[in-house]
């Protein structure tokens, strides 16, 4: 009988009556705290971080609904992975409706926040940094979304990565936006994705600025309906120090905005200045590949009107003296491999290697100046974005 | 009934002494407490559900039943003490070689323990309960007295010698990471106990138990991992389908790699021949194909094995040591891929 009483008290404890909230301060048994208050959530509940470093051992890990984990700012509270052992993330979420702020994470091993399967998720002001600068065995992704239907990323800041600062894979209804990616081999790359609007953001001394890709081979494919727009894309000059073998390892030094396979990108009102290699890149999968599923060529990828200033003037690329005296010192801002299909407003200048086949390498290049037809009508930005709800949170 | 309980652990106690001189337990000591099992809850110790007639968990119930894997999980050399618990007169269903299904109200309880007869500890038990909503995992961690386990769920580290004589920070995982490696499409479920990995002689004890209805049809079932003469394809494939095809198989915690490692998977491709890798980083090491047939030295899959940095080292959860056999067993295979 008591027994029955203090399971039917167990049970209704387990519904959401009462949101209630939970806070956490640094010191002796973080970890342990941290992760407790993390796996007895209710769902509404918010955990809160006090200000203060977290010396932690060991990846944490969040696997309820609808909690909210808030810090006292991106400066205020820091969880430290310097010393971690295990796990391969610093912290992981696997629940839906998750709202994540306020707080930073320093040299996590691996990746830093990697959020899977985990719908309607909000990074607001979140800040992952490797302290050592780019360095290639500093972890992949400092926040990494995937297989996620609704994500949202706000004015969070990603510094380092040996990948991609924000990474946003194989997911739907995404938006990255008002957020810095500093030094990192990508700053924000769109993998294998739909429905992306990526805007406001900084990408600077990245590798490759902002990136928009579709590869082969996974579950998930078929990225489109992009949106990158009002992104400031400014001296992403670092050189690629990412581990080779990873796609981004051939990401070429001073590269903008790149957009790899896709169908239906916008890349309009950017601002463009000293990446050296080419401020728009627009090419094929360069590889070869075994998957009937995939489409390799970029397709309707428009090139809206954008501000160009220094670009193309030292790029990575054979032969680059030869380009640039042909092209009078400065190559065009818009490079395009001339595979699948491309238009830009009028006034757009730029470049194209006339390549015929996709995944054959450079061999058939016959670099000409850009000829691409003006856009037909209005890019249609229905459903691009992540769902109004997840604005809501961050109100 | 909790009354008539204590009453019977105070026999038991007063008793101790004989009990410990026997093999097995007689039938007439306490049974499992079936409520600790289905009810929405986390007990604090694992002597609350009655898995053994004594609380440092020596004596294992009339009711469980011990079993062993042909190839098991590498967990830094720990030994297991794996059993079931199924409640009286509940059938478990089969699925060919896949799974077995269990009923409602079963236990599977694996403790982890290093060092060998009278110097053998404890370090960990832990609890799957199935439960009427589905399964639920649960970490126990045994005091240094070795008298009683208690609930962990935020997990820990313990400092272990191995059997191989190294000095680790063994990690014991917490709630959510049980589920990391239990979960199918964001269910907990079991993994060890599939029929194909399992004793024939088991499935032929449960079968004329009537705990199974007969012995499920099998194409072929694992190797037993200890065994020299093993099959090198067979024994690789049995490794990594319980080692790693937890996370790496369609719907699990790494699906988004791209890889699959499950003994049924037969696309090379898929289980990771010339395969790049997608979000490695530099977990890859540099190298460009998951396996590069012929050239272990070249294959992200030996590289990741023997790492042990967090990051690098794979599996990323429940190793803090490299599985020196394993890695041999994978290089005989990739080589002989290329023959």
């Amino acid at each position: 009988m008591i027994r029955l009483t203090v399971g039917a008290l167990l049970l209704a404890a387990s519904a959401p009556v009462l949101a209630e909230t939970h806070t956490i301060a640094p010191g002796e048994g973080s970890q342990e705290r941290l992760q407790e208050a993390l796996i007895l959530a209710e769902p509404g509940d918010e955990i809160v971080l006090e200000a203060g470093r977290y010396v932690l051992t060991d990846g944490l890990s969040l696997d309820v609904d609808g909690v909210t984990l808030r810090g006292s700012g991106m400066d205020g509270t820091v969880l430290d992975f310097t010393a971690q052992k295990g796990a391969g993330e610093g912290l992981l979420v696997t629940s839906d409706n998750v709202t994540l702020r306020d707080f930073a994470l320093e040299n996590p091993q691996g990746d830093g926040i990697k959020s899977k399967g985990a719908d309607n998720i909000v990074y607001y002001r979140v800040r992952v940094t490797w302290t050592n600068g780019p360095d290639a065995g500093n972890g992949a992704y400092g926040i990494y979304p995937v297989e996620s239907t609704g994500v949202l990323v706000d004015g969070a800041k990603v510094t380092g990565a040996s990948d991609a600062g924000i990474y946003v894979g194989q997911s739907n209804l995404i938006t990255v936006r008002n957020s810095i990616a500093e030094a990192n081999v990508a700053g924000i790359e769109i993998e294998n994705s739909r429905n992306a609007l990526v805007e406001h953001n900084i990408a600077t001394r990245n590798t490759g600025g902002i990136l928009i890709f579709d590869l082969p081979g996974l579950p998930v494919m078929g990225g489109g309906n992009v949106i990158v727009a009002n992104n400031l894309v400014v001296a992403n000059d670092t050189a690629n120090f990412a581990p080779p073998g990873n796609i981004v390892a051939g990401v070429l030094r001073g590269t903008g905005i790149m957009v790899m396979a896709n169908d239906y990108v916008l890349i309009e009102d950017n601002i463009l200045q000293q990446n050296p290699t080419a401020p728009i890149m627009v090419v094929a999968y360069t590889q070869s590949f075994d998957d009937e599923r995939y489409n390799p060529l970029p397709r309707n990828v428009v090139v809206g009107s954008n501000n160009y200033g220094v670009g193309g003037d030292d790029p990575q690329l054979d032969g680059a003296e030869m380009l640039l005296a042909a092209f009078g010192g400065t190559l065009p801002p818009v490079l395009w491999d001339g595979l699948g299909s491309l238009s830009a407003v009028e006034g757009t200048t730029g470049w194209s290697l006339n390549l015929t086949e996709a995944g054959a390498g450079l061999g058939g290049a016959q670099p000409s100046p850009l000829s691409a037809p003006e856009p037909e009508g209005e890019f249609n930005r229905e459903g691009i974005g992540a769902p109004a709800e997840l604005d809501a949170r961050i109100l | 009934m909790k009354r008539a309980f204590a009453l019977l652990t105070a026999s038991v106690l007063a008793f101790g002494g004989a009990i410990a001189a026997r093999s097995t337990v007689p039938d007439s000591l306490p049974s499992v407490d079936q409520s600790a099992i289905l009810t929405d809850g986390m007990p604090r110790m694992l002597s609350e559900f009655g898995f053994f007639a004594d609380a440092a968990g020596r004596l294992p119930n009339a009711g469980l039943i011990p079993y062993e894997l042909n190839t098991p999980l590498w967990s830094d050399g720990a030994d297991k003490l794996r059993f079931i618990y199924v409640p009286d007169g509940a059938l478990i269903e089969t699925d060919g070689e896949g799974l077995l299904q269990f009923p409602v109200g079963t236990a599977i309880i694996k403790t982890f323990a290093f060092g060998e007869g009278d110097d053998q500890r404890y370090i960990e038990t832990r609890l799957l309960l199935h439960r009427a909503d589905g399964w639920t995992a649960l970490p126990y961690r045994w005091n240094d007295e070795q008298t009683e386990a208690r609930l962990a769920i935020a997990g820990g580290r313990v400092p272990i010698t191995t059997a191989d004589g190294d000095a680790i920070s063994y990690r014991i995982p917490n709630k959510n990471q049980c589920k990391t490696c239990h979960s199918v499409d964001d269910a907990v479920v079991p993994v060890g106990p599939k029929a194909r990995n399992l004793a024939p002689a088991l499935l032929a004890q449960l079968a004329a138990d009537g705990r199974i209805a007969a012995v499920p049809e099998m194409a072929r079932i694992m190797p037993i991992w200890t065994e020299e003469t093993a099959d090198t394809n067979a024994l690789a494939r049995a490794y990594l389908d319980v080692n790693c095809a937890h996370c790496h198989q369609p719907g699990g915690g790494a699906s988004n790699s791209g890889l699959d490692l499950r003994w049924e998977q037969s696309d090379p491709f898929a289980l990771g021949v010339r395969k790049p890798p997608v979000a490695a980083g530099r977990g890859a090491g540099g190298l460009l194909f998951s396996v590069e047939p012929g050239d272990p030295d070249s294959s992200i899959l030996v590289h990741r094995m023997n790492s042990n940095e967090p990051g690098v080292a794979m599996p990323e959860l429940g190793r803090s040591t490299i599985d020196h056999r394993a890695i041999s067993v994978m290089r005989d295979w990739i080589t002989e891929m290329g023959q």
